[in-house]
């Protein structure tokens, strides 16, 4: 499975394939999306207002996972010298970087009616808002150093850095107290939201993981395709 | 296997990276008074360096049946189930405060038993349900 990513092979990427994601991810953000506005029930204490939920949960998820595999994949490659793995990291940052301005834009508007403000510096929001930072960190060390492997050292260390800050992110609300509630959704307990609103967020979960999935082979392609080109422009 | 300069740039990083996790957990222990949003009323109790000049945050529950309405402001009680502290707040309040539910109140303290607010947010809690299902806990709840 993994060889699918080596340059050949993703080159080759079926396009039928591809169209088959497409439509996957359509169906699933489309019916998780009439369930979350109007087939799930309102909340007992926020009413309406929950419905941003399934919309900032998605979002914080991906923003969060992606700079995982950033971080994973940027030590992975300072240590063993994968080359295609510093391609795989420079393709999710654009759509990670969306989804972390997306759920800090969403959380923000499901502030100001519940908590009564629209932001404040408690340890989750802030460290969410760092997390964006060194998003556009990342991408800025692609975009505005010359020499591609100088610009591959400085944006891995920009991940591993910004790594440390994901556990902060995801335990911020058990290690501190935050105005951002606990989570509702753990390995060990079980879930604090009903089922009723927890299918609907699975849905729009899974139709946001394909999104990412989509946006993140498309630019993989440009990626490999501009490396080969490079390389070969050098070799003349 | 590995070669030996895999090996070394392993050894490299897993060194750097546990340095680093070092240096980012004795900044926040350090920096633990300001990452924190605000104190429970036990914290407040047992607080030994409290001034009543500095502006902070008191946050827990409102306890049932303490709100009272005056002219001029509103009282309340905010608990944390071990500890009470009252609170005097002027202005009008975000929409999911209420009795039972949570609540951060940010302004100074007057004394060890009295908070006097000048902003007050509502805090959401983990739990999600519709209405008809809280009903029913309710109902449950007073059987």
């Amino acid at each position: 499975m993994f060889k699918n990513f080596f340059p050949n092979k993703i080159l080759s990427f079926s396009s039928r394939l591809f169209s088959f994601l497409i439509v996957l991810m359509l169906l699933f953000v489309f019916v998780g999306l009439i369930y979350a506005l109007f087939l799930s029930p309102p909340d007992f204490t926020q009413g309406d207002s929950v419905r941003i939920m399934y919309v900032h949960v998605p979002a914080s998820f991906i923003a969060l996972g992606c700079f995982a595999f950033m971080g994973i994949a940027s030590v992975c490659a300072l240590i063993f010298k994968i080359k295609i793995l510093p391609l795989m990291a420079k393709s999710l940052a654009p759509v990670g970087s969306v989804f972390a301005l997306v759920s800090i834009v969403t959380g923000s508007l499901w502030g100001k009616p519940t908590w009564g403000t629209w932001w404040v510096w408690d340890a989750r929001l802030t460290s969410m808002l760092i997390l964006f930072i060194f998003y556009i960190a990342y991408i800025s060390a692609w975009k505005f150093v010359d020499n591609y492997e100088k610009a591959n050292r400085v944006s891995s260390i920009i991940a591993i850095i910004g790594s440390l800050n994901l556990p902060v992110i995801k335990y911020s609300v058990d290690w501190w107290s935050t105005l951002h509630q606990t989570s509702s959704i753990t390995l060990t307990s079980a879930p604090t939201i009903h089922y009723t609103m927890l299918i609907p967020l699975i849905i729009m979960l899974i139709g946001t993981i394909l999104y990412t999935l989509i946006v993140f082979l498309m630019k993989y392609k440009t990626e490999i395709m501009k490396f080969k080109l490079d390389k070969r422009n050098k070799e003349n | 296997m590995l070669s030996k300069k895999t090996r070394t740039r392993i050894f490299l990083a897993t060194f750097l990276l546990l340095a680093l996790i070092v240096v980012v957990i004795v900044v926040l222990k350090s920096l633990e008074e300001n990452v924190v949003y605000f104190f429970s009323p036990t914290e407040l109790h047992n607080k030994e360096d409290i001034s009543f000049n500095k502006k902070i945050r008191v946050g827990g529950l409102v306890k049932d049946g303490s709100i009272i309405n005056n002219q001029t402001s509103i009282n309340f009680i905010v608990t944390d189930l071990n500890n009470e502290i009252i609170v005097s707040y002027k202005g009008s309040l975000p929409n999911l405060f209420s009795e039972g539910k949570g609540v951060v109140a940010e302004g100074k303290l007057k004394d060890k038993k009295y908070f006097i607010a000048d902003k007050i947010l509502a805090k959401h809690d983990e739990n999600y349900m519709p209405p008809e299902v809280s009903k029913i806990l309710k109902k449950s709840k007073e059987q």
